[in-house]
């Protein structure tokens, strides 16, 4: 069982958990992630870490609403517990040395901020472009504005809602022809990812995407994670989850992701009806 | 005549996940006990990759003194109820059977199983005192509980270090229900519970601790049993297409998630029309029958070879046969087809025939050129074998061959001192009872030189 310490609401349905963790906490880095059965019946759902203490024992994840699971963790409070959590898995990530851009879209904004952090405390200037649909769901501003100076951070709106109205390739772009970036870091829907990897290729610049395939076990053992990079199939979860951008195939992992919308939704409305129910 | 064991009619049984196989009555085992020659040099025993004394254990039933027998297995295997249901005795036991000359061999798997499904019959298990010494045993499978038990008994502090939630390993994610009841693996692990065996779940070592940390944690040594991992890939295009799935995936999905009983569980799988799966062993059998039991109109198993080639149990062929599924032989996959919907529609095979033996002695399969089948497939699935998994070597020092395996001798040391390893993670991927093996024996060897 692991305790849930502290739940954090960002948005109508965006949550950060911190769980009690200790030994995981001492051995996790950035880019990695855990994965989550929440009770007895429940599926194994990858999260990737958001933050973590060695000192004080945990770690935290974000997660949105959407699903069955989601929706059920985002009733969970401080006290409950989930039963199972595993990690770290999968790959640190490598950053290299120079200027780096973090792109973050959605709740990919909780695997980005991390990275930012870890490369800005590690020394390295740090450009944060952070994307979403609307005002209300960015995530992390606070926490990303404390770490970098002003005009570090460049803010994206779908809908123009807030700051630049449009999608993270054009403030990718602006810094990529002034030739201040060396590195990329993406993280967030398949589309963003992308096209900010289209962008990087045509500069040059090497990118690196953290990619949220499904998973099962997460740990090599079903290759229900599998994607194609550079015309070779790896499994997210133990060569990953970043790959060199440029040469993911992304159409496959889409198709991949999607897979299960039907039964997802299926889940879903079963939880809901459940649940509305009880409540009656 | 050797006894049949009662099995629900093939088509009826398929529809759900209960067990198929329903043993021997106490009848039938005395009766199939009396078939058995009391051989003086039993072949049986020389076919047992652990040797159990068979005729030894035979005698006993006969006798109807099961205790005894049972204590008998127990001195070679501490997992008669799951060893009897899936060795492939045809290939070891029964295959060396005197009886199998001019008729059929002694059911000896049934008389195992027998025995081993009644595990309270058998005497206390004597237990060393303790001895101070602690070791880490990574992986819960086959190979890491037999080695914990064995070593529990002989007066170490034991913890079984396991990735997943539960413990059994390919015996609960990857062998389904029907051939093995989850039930009887809980019950070993409850077993060694009670001999004083600690279990960590969710630890996944090399990740979440490893080799180094476990000695400095006051771990005196390590016995590696992760298992084979990674699926081996058909290399062709398409593979990677939604609804197309490794077996491990497929299996995993309804065994340790219980995609069956989704949404009562929240794990979904595909059930589909048309079942492809690639394969010739028990896990391509264990796929075919599972999905059957998800509702497949048609289900067919594309071997390259012919059915006598195939290396799955002959047990599990006929019941895969007897439940309806399509052998295709000679028929390799060169091309999974997308739908309009993106997801696998039909799948193309080459035609092959049998050519000269090859290494392992079976007719190679050659491609008849330009002979190319395509049949409807809107579920495929590989089950061609595995590599090892990549997270082995993250563990510790201990040396590894150059397909990513651990180097042990046949005791099961590696080239570090402190650990040893067995199991599908030294061998590739095999079965159950050498990974059993292979854990007793390190065990042994870990006793006698930690004690030493």
């Amino acid at each position: 069982m692991y305790k849930i310490l502290e739940k954090t609401q960002f948005s109508e349905k965006v949550f950060k958990f911190r769980i009690e963790a200790p030994e995981m906490a001492k051995h996790a880095h950035a880019g990695q992630f855990l994965m989550v059965r929440a009770n007895e019946t429940g599926e194994r759902v990858p999260f990737t870490f958001a933050d973590w203490n060695p000192e004080e024992g945990w770690v935290e994840f974000i997660f949105m609403k959407i699903g069955k699971t989601t929706t059920m963790l985002s009733t969970y409070e401080v006290g409950d517990s989930i039963l199972d959590v595993t990690g770290p898995l999968g790959q640190p990530s490598e950053l290299g040395d120079g200027t780096w851009a973090v792109i973050g879209g959605g709740v990919g904004l909780a695997i980005a901020y991390p990275i930012a952090r870890q490369l800005h405390n590690s020394g390295k200037e740090v450009h944060a472009i952070m994307g979403a649909r609307t005002k209300d769901l960015l995530l992390l501003e606070d926490q990303f504005r404390a770490l970098l100076p002003e005009d570090h951070i460049h803010i994206t709106t779908d809908d123009g809602s807030y700051c630049e109205k449009g999608v993270v390739t054009a403030p990718l772009e602006r810094l990529l022809q002034a030739g201040t970036v060396d590195h990329i870091f993406t993280v967030g829907p398949v589309p963003m990812m992308k096209f900010s990897a289209l962008t990087a290729a045509k500069y040059d610049t090497p990118i690196i995407a953290s990619l949220n395939p499904i998973m099962v076990d997460g740990t090599g053992m079903c290759g229900c994670c599998r994607v194609e990079v550079g015309g070779e199939t790896k499994f997210a979860c133990v060569d990953g989850p970043d790959f060199d951008a440029t040469k993911v195939n992304w159409n496959d992992l889409r198709a991949r992701q999607a897979a299960y919308r039907t039964e997802e939704g299926q889940a879903l409305k079963a939880y809901e009806e459940a649940n509305c129910a009880c409540q009656r | 005549m050797r006894r049949r064991t009662a099995h629900a009619r093939g088509k009826e049984r398929a529809k759900d996940f209960r067990p198929v196989d329903k043993g021997f009555t106490e009848e039938m085992a005395h009766a199939e006990a009396a078939r058995c020659m009391r051989c003086k040099k039993p072949l049986c025993v020389e076919g047992c990759p652990v040797n159990i004394n068979i005729p030894g254990f035979i005698e006993k039933i006969y006798e109807g003194k099961y205790g005894e027998g049972l204590d008998i297995i127990h001195e070679q295997s501490m997992l008669p109820a799951i060893c009897g249901r899936v060795c492939p005795q045809e290939n070891q036991c029964e295959g060396k059977c005197i009886r199998g000359k001019k008729g059929e061999p002694v059911a000896i798997g049934q008389l195992e199983r027998f025995l081993g499904d009644m595990p309270e019959v058998a005497s206390e298990p004597k237990m060393a005192p303790k001895n101070g010494k602690k070791v880490a045993v990574i992986g819960a499978g086959p190979s890491g509980i037999t080695c914990a038990g064995e070593l529990a008994r002989n007066g170490f502090d034991v913890t079984v270090f396991e990735a997943f939630f539960t413990g059994g390993g390919v015996l609960v994610y990857g062998i389904p229900e029907f051939r093995l009841p989850k039930a009887v693996v809980k019950r070993e692990i409850d077993g060694l519970e009670k001999l004083g065996v600690k279990f960590e779940y969710n630890s996944v070592v090399g990740r979440i601790t490893d080799a180094e940390e476990l000695f400095a944690k006051g771990f005196d040594a390590l016995y590696i049993a992760t298992g084979a991992g990674l699926p081996k890939f058909l290399n062709v295009p398409g593979e990677n297409l939604p609804n197309v799935f490794f077996a491990n995936e497929y299996l995993t999905r309804v065994n340790l998630m219980k995609a069956n009983k989704f949404p009562e569980f929240d794990t979904p799988t595909k059930r589909a029309k048309n079942v492809v799966v690639f394969g010739g062993g028990n896990v391509a059998m264990d796929s075919v029958r599972t999905a059957l039991r998800l509702g497949a109109e048609t289900v067919t198993l594309c071997y390259r070879r012919t059915e006598a080639e195939m290396p799955a149990r002959r047990a599990e062929v006929e019941h895969a046969k007897a439940e309806g599924v399509i052998i295709h032989e000679l028929a390799s996959p060169v091309e999974f087809v997308a739908g309009e919907d993106g997801s696998v529609c039909a799948v193309k095979v080459q035609n092959m025939e049998l050519g000269e033996p090859d290494a392992s002695g079976r007719r190679r399969p050659v491609p008849i050129e330009g002979s190319i089948d395509e049949l409807p497939c809107d579920l495929g699935v590989s089950a061609i074998g595995t590599n090892a998994n990549p997270i082995a070597k993250l563990i510790g020092p201990e040396k590894l061959n150059k397909w990513g395996y651990i180097e042990a001798d046949e005791n099961g040391q590696t080239s570090d001192p402190r650990i040893w390893a067995g199991g599908d993670i030294v061998t590739g991927a095999a079965t159950v009872i050498l990974a059993m093996g292979a854990g007793k024996k390190a065990a042994a060897d870990m006793t006698a030189k930690l004690l030493a």
